[in-house]
């Protein structure tokens, strides 16, 4: 690990001003960021810790009906609030089926948002990368890509972001509320991940010295808690990043759909909306053949970047699968295994 | 520039001048304070045999910075035992044949306390299994880690019990 100064800010502002030098990061847990400096990956000159910034660590449901979540509410704090497991339970299950207990611990909400890539490449300082090391090239195009992007990839990169978390809060239409020099600003999360394009080395929106503050629920995201499920398949039981995982949240009445809300994980850069699916779905019985069309029409643009073309196929049958247990409504009590698709219970149909 | 700070560790005041901001929790717990018993497996969060109770949460003492924590109560395994008494999690670790190397047995122990604390998984041993998910062991204990952990919860909910009685 780099050797870095060490700055602990008492309020956001000073934050933002020791942020907005150069080579600086902002630590929060640092699950993430200290995984990757100890590795080399990330070589931050001053970390500049806000775990104790006054006002960032509270969960408050907001006069509109919405719900606003400090940036520095930890993982497993926001899974277990019962006001927000009540009202956006796929969110709750998608926090619950990642990392492990202690890091959910740790872990907080906007850096969750900040985490970086699994990319090997990206993670192995030595092997060249466009988004660690912009212009070095990309060892993953002929290297083990099977869990690289089949959405939204570029010939510069071909990573994908990890969340669990962001999954269901894109398909909520959840708002990213950051702080910077030039003040305050709303970014909706499904633009706060950028493709990567040409330039694979800015992961997000955010510029120089802009903070996370809080994420917020507008409140139509309260409307789908009858019928919202998150469903992630990984490579082994739990304690692992997402292959492929699917946000499913449905509005159903008298038998007929009235609105869907869907996302995809593990497929591209950010966490991938499917909102012509979404469409698909409005006004139609909650039925595997509606859900199998819709499920085609949420990967039409989706291509392999390498040996990944099953990823496609996969994606298709975890969205399907994902609205059948959406439709059979949000079990009463969280899975043992939340987002698995082996709760005999309350996980995947046969005949998905 | 030294950075000093304190923590409470097993009850104790521990004050640290740290040279270097580089210092994880893990690295201070081992080469500062001298309590070897907080294990360093893979350094990078993955195996949890560095799991310690950090203000009564278990975390990762592997990806936690020191400096971060400065003013943090910090409960190891050396602080588990209380007056020469096992804790229960210990004995029944013991009881149920919960290791064999025994190099994850600290952060097993230390992960099950804050399982047990934390309350969700109740005697349901899947919700057990997924609770301790963030803890390997290699040599394979984990049937009797399993059973240790279902039984020292049912000792502590017994002796919460008692306590209730006496007051």
């Amino acid at each position: 690990m780099n050797l870095f100064d060490y700055v602990r800010p008492a309020s956001v502002a000073e934050a933002v001003a020791a942020g907005s030098q150069p080579g600086a990061a902002y630590l929060a847990a640092g699950t993430n960021l200290l995984d990757l400096m100890k590795g080399g990956a990330l070589r931050p000159g001053r970390l500049v810790d806000v775990t104790r910034l006054p006002g960032l660590d509270r969960i408050e449901t907001l006069a509109d009906g919405g719900m606003r979540i400090g940036a520095m509410v930890r993982n497993a704090d926001l899974a277990r609030d019962p006001a927000f497991a009540a009202a956006y339970p796929a969110v709750a299950e998608a926090l619950l089926s990642g990392a492990s207990p202690q890091l959910r611990n740790a872990a907080t909400v906007g850096g969750n948002l900040m985490q970086h890539t699994r990319c090997a490449y990206f993670h192995d300082a030595a092997s060249a990368c466009n988004r660690r090391d912009p212009g070095a090239g990309c060892d993953a195009r002929g290297g083990e890509n099977r869990n690289h992007a089949v959405l939204g990839w570029s010939d510069a990169c071909i990573a994908t972001h990890p969340s669990d978390f962001c999954v269901p809060l894109v398909a909520l239409d959840a708002v990213v509320e950051i702080e910077g020099p030039d003040g305050r600003r709303d970014v909706a999360l499904e633009d706060f991940h950028r493709l990567p394009g040409t330039t694979p080395e800015r992961e997000t929106v955010l510029r120089a010295g802009e903070l996370i503050t809080a994420l917020r629920l507008p409140p139509e995201a309260g409307g789908f808690r009858t019928h919202a499920r998150y469903l992630k398949l990984r490579e082994r039981t739990s304690f692992a990043f997402a292959i492929v995982s699917a946000a499913a949240m449905l509005r159903i009445e008298g038998g007929t759909i009235q609105s869907a809300r869907l996302a995809l994980g593990g497929v591209a850069a950010k966490p991938w909306r499917a909102k012509a699916a979404e469409e698909l779905l409005i006004g139609a019985a909650p039925t595997v053949e509606s859900f199998a069309t819709a499920a085609e029409a949420a990967l039409t643009e989706a291509m392999p970047s390498g040996d990944n073309a099953y990823k496609i196929e996969l994606a298709k049958r975890v969205l399907k699968c994902a609205l059948l247990l959406a439709a059979d409504g949000t079990p009463r009590r969280m899975p043992a295994l939340p987002a698995s698709v082996f709760n005999f219970d309350t996980g995947c149909h046969s005949h998905a | 520039m030294p950075l000093s700070i304190s923590l409470v560790v097993n009850g104790v005041r521990k004050d640290v001048v740290l040279e270097d901001p580089r210092v994880t929790l893990l690295d201070l717990l081992r080469e500062r304070v001298g309590l070897t018993g907080t294990k360093k497996g893979c350094d990078r969060g993955q195996c949890g045999a560095c799991t310690v109770l950090v203000d009564g949460r278990r975390i990762n003492a592997c990806l936690a910075l020191a400096v971060s924590l400065d003013g943090a109560d910090v409960l190891t395994i050396e602080g588990l035992a209380k007056g020469g008494q096992l804790d229960p999690v210990q004995a029944a670790f013991i009881a149920h044949d919960g290791f064999q190397c025994g190099f994850c047995t600290p952060g097993q122990i230390m992960s099950a306390v804050g399982l047990i604390r934390e309350g969700e998984a109740g005697d349901d041993p899947e919700r057990i299994r997924e609770g301790m998910s963030g803890n390997l062991c290699r040599c394979g204990a984990y049937v009797g880690i399993i059973e240790a952990v279902r039984d020292a919860r049912k000792q502590l909910a017994i002796s919460a019990n008692e306590d209730r009685r006496v007051a």
